[in-house]
């Protein structure tokens, strides 16, 4: 474990020496700042508006941070060659790939940490209210959505040698699945065939992301989700990122690193 | 004495991407032994097959058959690594670590104590001469500092097996003296080196025994001695063996 956790923390130290998190958490301020200084139609609910937005910048930004880690993790490794030194030591490419989940998934949790930190100050200070549990709840779903995000990049990262086209595709499947995967069953019944079976073959298959979305219970002070969907939640994701984190060691145990 | 590294019928197979074309064979069934405390050169020209044997050997490339092993464990066992150091021949690390924050990063791979830690990287600072630096990230280093990062983190774990890979091409003069002295040092103290090089003159100076391999095939093996014997000196005897017509004549 101690191989695992040393992985790890070195994905960290990247992630808070980079300049990616201090722009997007600064962009993410900047746009709340001044989303919460409009006052339109001088509605008084305008904090209700304020924590939307914030709330949808602050997935983005999760998203990036998650996906811009996780998909230059191993193509820059092998890229900058620091693999070579780092396999030529007594760790499997398990432990590899397991540890630069771990890196990826607490950094991730460490750029949530404080974005909703600025999120809880900020509503707070305008409503006078800190629901603190339903907020620890949203950040957790959130957190735990990105474990299988973490998971199918790492997944694309062994097949496609660039960052970039592993960004792009992973950024499309998740926002393509956080916007229609909920809706897919219902399209292919309307669809004819083949495609309706297409259809509902992928509603069945992929990873629901978006029932990890929280953000209605927060702006509109729903109170907390039930426990027990957010224990089973927990464990859908956990079991989709054992799969991703599978398949990514299945497809680089064997692989030739020289070429 | 005992076998430290050993390659049977070792055979290396790279597939070619455009399939009418025949696979690129690397090695052909080489068989190689490194006894414990030998200083051993693994020579060839380029492209003969030394970095797809040491790449075989720390585990980046399985072989296609034959096998390899380091202290009798298969190479593919990670375990089989816990008592190497290797030596890149460039420098491979990662820049936004200080030179500190990398030792302590392979020292926690290799499951060192924080104590044991703290005492190893003061050593290897100080015979890297680079204590100075410490605290500073790699990505400010000089070429030359960056590669005396590399001799540290090859020493980190106290290793019985040294691996490097033309340890002194691309060095500065400090640099190959201390590749030098580690060596040297190594050897006094009774552990096993391998090496490929180039630098026959250096490889003659250091090692005891060598091995020549030549389109993925062993050429001669033995001491630097039985390898020369009949030539002047070692690289004749290497152009001899690899099939240069000049040095084969005189």
């Amino acid at each position: 474990m101690n191989k695992i956790f040393a992985l790890a923390g070195v994905v960290i130290k990247e992630l808070y020496r980079r300049k990616d998190f201090y722009v997007l958490f600064i962009l993410t301020a900047l746009l709340t700042f001044a989303a919460g200084s409009a006052n339109f139609f001088h509605d008084a609910k305008i904090v209700r508006y304020l924590k939307d937005i914030c709330l949808l910048l602050i997935w983005v930004s999760a998203l990036l941070v998650a996906i811009l880690t996780a998909a230059r993790q191993i193509p820059a490794e092998r890229e900058a060659r620091t693999i070579f030194p780092l396999l030529a030591k007594p760790v499997s490419r398990a432990q590899l790939i397991v540890g630069k989940f771990l890196g990826c998934w607490l950094a991730t949790g460490l750029a949530l940490f404080v974005f909703y930190l600025f999120f809880a100050v900020i509503t707070g200070s305008r409503e006078q209210i800190w629901p603190v549990g339903v907020y620890l709840e949203a950040a957790w779903m959130q957190w735990v959505m990105l474990a299988i995000v973490i998971g199918m990049v790492l997944l694309g990262s062994i097949y496609f040698a660039a960052p970039s086209s592993t960004t792009t595709i992973a950024f499309i499947v998740v926002v393509g699945i956080l916007f229609v995967g909920s809706h897919l069953n219902t399209i292919a019944l309307q669809q004819g065939e083949p495609v309706q079976s297409i259809l509902a073959f992928l509603y069945f298959t992929i990873p629901h992301l978006e029932w990890y979305d929280l953000r209605d219970f927060v702006v509109y002070d729903m109170g907390m989700a039930p426990v027990g969907a957010v224990a089973l939640a927990t464990l859908y994701a956990a079991a989709w990122t054992g799969i991703f984190l599978l398949l990514t060691w299945l497809g680089f145990r064997r692989k030739n690193l020289t070429t | 004495m005992t076998v430290i590294l050993q390659t049977q019928k070792l055979r290396v197979e790279y597939r070619n991407r455009d399939f009418r074309q025949a696979n690129k064979v690397a090695l052909l069934g080489l068989d190689l032994e490194v006894r414990a405390g030998e200083v051993f050169g693994f020579l060839g020209p380029n492209g003969a097959g030394k970095t797809t044997t040491m790449n075989v050997l720390l585990g980046f490339i399985p072989p296609t058959s034959g096998s390899a092993s380091l202290f009798g464990i298969d190479v593919r066992q990670p375990i089989a690594r816990q008592r190497i150091g290797y030596l890149p021949e460039l420098t491979y690390y990662y820049k936004f670590l200080t030179a500190e924050e990398l030792l302590r990063f392979y020292a926690k791979i290799f499951g060192l104590s924080r104590s044991e830690t703290d005492r190893r990287i003061a050593d290897l600072l100080k015979l890297v001469e680079l204590e100075h630096a410490s605290k500073r990230p790699i990505k400010s280093y000089s070429k030359g500092m960056q590669q005396r990062v590399g001799i540290a983190q090859s020493l980190i774990n106290n290793p019985d097996l040294l691996i490097l890979d033309e340890p002194t091409s691309g060095l500065d003069p400090l640099g190959r003296m201390k590749v030098r002295e580690i060596i040297q040092r190594l050897k006094d103290e009774g552990k096993t080196v391998f090496f490929s090089s180039h630098e026959l003159g250096e490889v003659e100076a250091i090692c005891d025994h060598v091995a020549i391999v030549h389109q993925g095939e062993l050429k001669a093996m033995g001491t630097v001695a039985e390898i020369s014997a009949g030539h002047p000196n070692l690289e004749q005897a290497f152009l001899k063996v690899v099939g240069y017509q000049n040095a084969a004549a005189s």
